[in-house]
């Protein structure tokens, strides 16, 4: 579903969309799962229980109200919570068929396939346009220029930044505009070719403008690497994503994983009435 | 209540308010007025001593100043002409090798306070505010045990050391909360593209550190620079030409100490020359490490 709606879902367009027959996009198979996911901070869960299956090449988006757990999911799955002393996280992780939180896998590794977009861009202040995207190379190692360069140049096109950088590649990355900045954290992530990018509410810091430049690219970009993308905006789930998962707080404050479907029958025609209720806005 | 009554007495009380408001306006300016006179005052009185010691040290040091005066060797009382050439020197190589020791541990020590936690960390913050607290002569006698009575004499690397460990506590905390100024989410991005912890804090983290970490440091060697009591047990001043740091040199505060409670007239005014001199260094010092932060600092954002 690739079509912008600008407009709430109504009761009357759920009505109609029931009516059609769904063909939910081909899920393929699975680039991460998990079993059983917990995250607790000094053992207070903030998320649990949950289940559920990545598909590879495609965007997956975790939604959900404010305290619903989706960042905290999110962060679990590149191992982001091992700076937090007191958080700790249980259940089962997979990427492919490696345990992220067995002891073979090392966290930079795991990282170097699994990348990151933030909330806030934040390019290295310190670093020009073009260092910022060998960045994740430089730190892990690569000094051949022709690498570099390569790399550079093949994710600064990847994330439709090429053209306005590439006469001033030498300049520092603050000069760029909130947008560009953003785009240049995507270049920094692909750059370093994971197979699977985290995107953390990327457009909560944009305007609109730019929030439609990161939207298309998101869109662009799943042939090349899947994406798990949380987000506030439902809008923008079910502009960007194919698959889609609705979390909850539950009782004990600790969110859940309320259900999990293709984007068009998690909007169209939700199983659970909680999700229902979350998409005509009715709280959240 | 219906919503007309309600709006009604939301009305009243606004009239009201807006009546005791205008009534005590003029009280109210009185009293600001009379506020911002009092911290003007005190601002006043707070600055009288600060500009008294540097016009005083002007008024009686400015006299000596001459080209000589930073050219030539002392020479004895009564001997007109001589300077305090050998001090500058003197002071330049032992608060060289003080900073010189004493900043790459700093930073390291600041670096490692700031990125981990940990009941270690606690116990070096702590042990970092007790020596922080340390009288700068017991420092000295330190030094004087530890270098001078196991070398056998004074030396100016006696008093690098002192002076060193003077400046550590200084470094440390100044490196540790420019580091941790530092917004986590870089940390976090470095980190997301599968680099190392280490790697991360030396190329990411340090650089953005940079303006807080010279800031830190500067002001740090501005107070080394100034300190006796370290000296006064190690160093113990020379009238030659020294550069031997395993043997005793001049050094500027040394001067200023040594000449000052001279009888005579001529040493007297060595003194407050090289007192006016030290002011300058450190007045140099710390604007130039305001300075160079603002600069590197604006360059970033």
């Amino acid at each position: 579903m690739t079509e912008p709606m600008t407009e709430p879902l109504t009761e009357k367009q759920l009505g109609l969309a029931t009516e059609k027959a769904l063909t939910p996009p081909p899920l393929g198979d699975a680039v991460m799962r998990l079993h059983n996911v917990g995250v607790a901070f000094g053992g207070r869960m903030a998320v649990r229980d949950v289940s559920l299956d990545f598909p590879e090449n495609q965007v997956t988006a975790l939604i959900g109200p404010s305290g619903s757990g989706k960042t905290t999911l999110l962060r679990s799955l590149n191992r982001m919570h091992d700076l937090t002393r007191s958080a700790k996280v249980t259940g089962q992780v997979m990427l492919g068929s490696t345990d992220v939180y067995g002891g073979s896998m090392s966290p930079t590794l795991l990282r170097s396939q699994v990348g990151m977009v933030f909330q806030r861009p934040n390019p290295f202040p310190t670093m020009s346009i073009y260092d910022n995207v060998v960045s994740g190379l430089k730190f892990n190692g690569a000094r051949r220029k022709a690498l570099l360069d390569e790399a550079a140049e093949s994710s600064l096109i990847a994330a439709a930044l090429w053209d306005s950088v590439k006469n001033r590649l030498k300049t520092n990355a603050s000069t760029l505009s909130g947008g560009e900045q953003q785009r240049l954290c995507i270049a920094r992530s692909l750059a370093v070719e994971p197979r699977v990018l985290l995107m953390d509410e990327p457009t909560s810091s944009l305007d609109p403008q730019a929030t439609k430049r990161i939207e298309e690219l998101v869109t662009e970009l799943k042939s090349r690497v899947s994406i798990i993308i949380v987000t506030h905006n439902m809008q923008q789930a079910v502009r960007v994503s194919d698959y889609c998962a609705f979390l909850l707080m539950g009782d004990d404050r600790a969110g859940q994983l309320i259900e999990a479907a293709p984007t068009t029958t998690l909007f169209e025609n939700p199983s659970d009435e909680r999700t229902l209720d979350y998409i005509n806005g009715r709280f959240g | 209540m219906t919503l007309i009554e309600g709006q009604d007495r939301n009305l009243v009380r606004r009239d009201e308010i807006q009546k005791l408001a205008t009534a005590s306006e003029g009280r109210r300016k009185i009293y600001s007025k009379v506020g911002l006179t009092i911290c003007g005052l005190f601002l006043i009185i707070a600055l009288i001593p600060l500009i008294s010691v540097l016009a005083y040290t002007v008024q009686r040091g400015v006299h000596a100043w001459s080209v000589d005066f930073f050219s030539k060797l002392p020479t004895p009382a009564g001997i007109p002409g001589g300077g305090i050439w050998n001090a500058i020197v003197g002071s330049l190589i032992i608060d060289g090798i003080a900073a010189a020791v004493a900043i790459p541990f700093g930073i390291a020590c600041g670096l490692f306070l700031a990125e981990s936690d940990g009941p270690i960390v606690g116990t070096v913050r702590f042990a970092t505010d007790v020596l922080s607290g340390v009288p700068s002569i017991i420092l000295g006698i330190f030094a004087y045990i530890v270098l001078v009575i196991s070398l056998g004499h004074f030396s100016a690397i006696a008093g690098s050391f002192a002076i060193g460990v003077l400046m550590l506590p200084i470094i440390i905390r100044a490196s540790e909360t420019a580091i941790r100024s530092v917004p986590s989410t870089l940390r976090e991005a470095g980190l997301s593209l599968g680099s190392r912890h280490s790697t991360v804090s030396r190329r990411v983290i340090l650089p953005a550190a940079l303006p807080g970490l010279i800031t830190g440091v500067l002001l740090a060697v501005a107070r080394g620079v100034g300190e006796t009591a370290p000296l006064l047990f190690t160093v113990i001043g020379s009238e030659y030409f020294a550069t031997n740091p395993t043997q005793p040199m001049a050094a500027l505060p040394l001067v200023v100490y040594g000449d000052g409670i001279q009888a005579y007239p001529d040493l007297q005014l060595r003194a407050w020359g090289t007192a006016l001199f030290l002011i300058c260094v450190v007045l140099v010092l710390s604007v130039g490490s305001r300075l160079i932060a603002a600069r590197l600092g604006r360059v970033k954002r």
